[in-house]
């Protein structure tokens, strides 16, 4: 298993990641990029990617990726599987991008139940733009623009997503997860898997919300992070299937 | 054969005709008949059709369709186009085609859903962010508006450019025969670029990110080099002649409302010439520019309060006198109106 997690997956480049020290985008793109490779899907699979510090998935990953305006990507995506024989669409998105601005978008392919796979980076802050508030910031968390901290009564409460999108009709499949340690990485890895097959076997809407540290922003060192993850997201964004309309075997 | 049509549903069949195989739209008047007419005959000629949550997604739709490497097309009225700025600049920096209509109607704000002209500005000198301007016809008939949008398709793909149909609510709601270009002449052109998955081909990407501005001015500057072969485009009507006593400059249907004011004039043995920009990015500067020559003054009316006429006066030389009639607010001039005041300035001029 480790060697196999060592060996770059065919359907990511030579370029090294840009990511900081301790920040879980990388890992999530190895799962998905290892997963399009399980599956066969390289040559059908198109990436639509955020604005976010994820902006650099068209560099990282061997497959065909559009850029999406910041927050579009499931508009973007709903159009390129609908006018696409069966290709692979999955959209790869922060939680800025998916749930402050682009909040109608996610919420409305949830409903339509586009056949697509969502993979959501909640990392409680606004990352690229160094720093800022972002929907899930925890109550009391300090940010670039909440400097006291997130005062509840000012500034509200984080937005559950994966609870929020879980009851549409049109959502097959959604659970949290969250990559701080090779246990969780292998359940993560389960949650890829299973969200590939709701959208091969055409089962609509699926999302795996990833719970992401982000060192850089938090200001914490990387075993921090992976820590405060573990003990502080979780209360918040407790991990565990929402949606699960079963596979045909 | 002719068939009695309105401007909407007639642009709707002839994108339909053009190949056009995706359609995104939000309703809004005065445009719904397109969005209605999309939502029987999308589905019927084997396309894509739907209804979005907003224009905001309907654009981003749009583009995702255009880079998947089919033909696709929306519409709105001037509020929806307002909100797919962000989307179209996008379209512009990633290099994909589209095709877009705007049915213009009153503004500012939520404004009205009367015909108005006041979107020139938005859609010819930029309207979203960045360097661009957006290829744009303006048509004054019915059989003219379905022939543009079946030539849009072509011109969209030659230029990987969005162009936009620039209508107005009187034309959108008309009724006059058209004859229909037949299906399957236009074809989408082959796009080695677009998003069909990696097979037996590098990756393709659809991008308008630059981080380093190097990258960025590199890319700027092979749009600009683009956008001069644009001028091959260029389009107009027009009916003067050596010794002008006024040209009359108009587009859609105020160009179509002066037509009557023109001939009863040139009944009463005045030499009266009128100009019709039909594309208005790029603009048929030179050929404006020789026309004015030969007229001892112009003048520009629209729907609006004077956005065409700022690009009529930067081309007509100085020393002739540029004349401005414009009605805003959803009026539509009517032909004794103008009429009038035409006849005022000849006795002026006089
Ligand atoms: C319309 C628009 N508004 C704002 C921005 C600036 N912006 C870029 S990324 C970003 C936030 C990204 O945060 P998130 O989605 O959480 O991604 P992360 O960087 O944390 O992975 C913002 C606000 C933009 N690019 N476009
Ligand atoms: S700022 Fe945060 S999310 Fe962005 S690369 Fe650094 S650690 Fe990762
Ligand atoms: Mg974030």
């Amino acid at each position: 298993m480790s060697n196999q997690i060592l060996e770059r997956p065919k359907s990511l480049t030579q370029k090294q990641f840009h990511y900081c020290p301790g920040c879980h985008h990388g890992i999530i793109h190895r799962l998905i990029a290892e997963t399009i490779d399980e599956f066969d899907l390289r040559e059908k699979t198109i990436i639509v990617q955020p604005v976010g510090c994820a902006v650099y998935i068209y560099e990282y990953f061997d497959t065909d990726v559009s850029e999406a305006a910041h927050g579009r990507a499931p508009a973007v995506a709903t159009a390129i599987k609908r006018v696409s024989k069966g290709k692979f669409v999955l959209t790869y998105q922060g939680d800025g991008d998916l749930a402050a601005i682009g909040t109608a978008e996610i919420v409305h392919a949830a409903a339509r139940g586009e056949n697509i796979c969502v993979f959501f980076v909640n990392n409680a802050i606004y990352g690229m733009t160094g720093g800022q508030m972002a929907p899930t910031t925890l109550p009391g968390m300090k940010t670039a623009t909440t400097p006291l901290g997130r005062d509840v009564k000012k500034q509200g409460y984080p937005i559950k997503v994966s609870e929020m999108l879980a009851p549409f009709e049109g959502v097959s499949y959604i659970e949290r997860v969250m990559v701080s340690s090779p246990k969780h990485i292998i359940k993560a890895k389960n949650a890829v898997r299973k969200a590939f097959k709701y959208q091969l076997q055409e089962k609509g809407f699926s999302l795996v919300e990833f719970l992401s540290a982000c060192p850089t922003g938090w200001g914490m060192p990387p075993v921090d992070a992976a820590k405060w993850v573990e003990e502080n997201m979780t209360k918040q964004f407790p991990l565990g299937v929402y949606k699960e309309v079963g596979l045909d075997d | 054969m002719r068939v009695l049509m309105k401007g909407t549903e007639a642009m709707a069949e002839a994108a339909i005709r053009a190949g056009c195989s995706a359609y995104f739209g939000y309703p809004i008047t005065p445009q719904t008949e397109l969005i209605h007419y999309m939502s029987r005959r999308m589905p019927e000629a084997g396309g894509v059709f739907l209804q979005a949550e907003s224009e905001v997604s309907v654009i981003n739709m749009v583009y995702g369709a255009a880079a998947a490497g089919v033909r696709v097309m929306t519409s709105s009225s001037s509020p929806g186009v307002s909100l797919m700025q962000e989307g179209i600049s996008y379209l512009v920096g990633a290099e994909l085609p589209a095709v877009l209509i705007n049915v213009m109607r009153g503004g500012p704000g939520l404004g009205n859903i009367q015909p108005s002209q006041s979107d020139y500005f938005q859609s010819t000198k930029g309207g979203g962010h960045g360097d661009y301007k957006l290829i744009t016809f303006a048509p004054s008939s019915v059989s003219e508006a379905a022939s543009m949008v079946y030539d849009a398709f072509d011109i969209t793909e030659k230029y990987r450019h969005p162009v936009m149909i620039l209508a107005d609510g009187a034309l959108g709601q008309i009724m006059e025969p058209v004859s229909l270009p037949e299906q399957g002449a236009s074809k989408p052109s082959v796009k080695n670029w677009a998003l069909t998955g990696a097979k037996g081909r590098p990756a393709n990407k659809i991008f308008s990110f630059y981080l380093d501005p190097k990258g960025l001015e590199e890319h700027n500057l092979h749009l600009q080099e683009k956008f001069k072969n644009i001028d091959d485009e260029i389009k107009y009507e027009e009916d003067i002649s050596d010794d002008m006593e006024i040209l009359v400059v108009a587009y859609g249907t105020v160009a179509r409302i002066l037509k009557n004011a023109v001939q009863k004039l040139r009944g009463e043995g005045r030499k009266v010439g009128i100009f019709r920009p039909i594309s208005l990015w790029p603009f048929p500067e030179s050929a404006l520019k020789s026309a004015s020559m030969k007229a001892k003054q112009v003048f520009v009316s629209e729907m609006s309060y004077g956005q065409m006429l700022e690009d009529v006066r930067r081309i007509v030389p100085d020393e002739i006198e540029v004349k401005f009639y414009g009605r805003a607010g959803g009026v539509v001039p009517s032909p004794n109106e103008l009429y009038i005041k035409l006849k005022s300035l000849l006795e002026r001029g006089v």
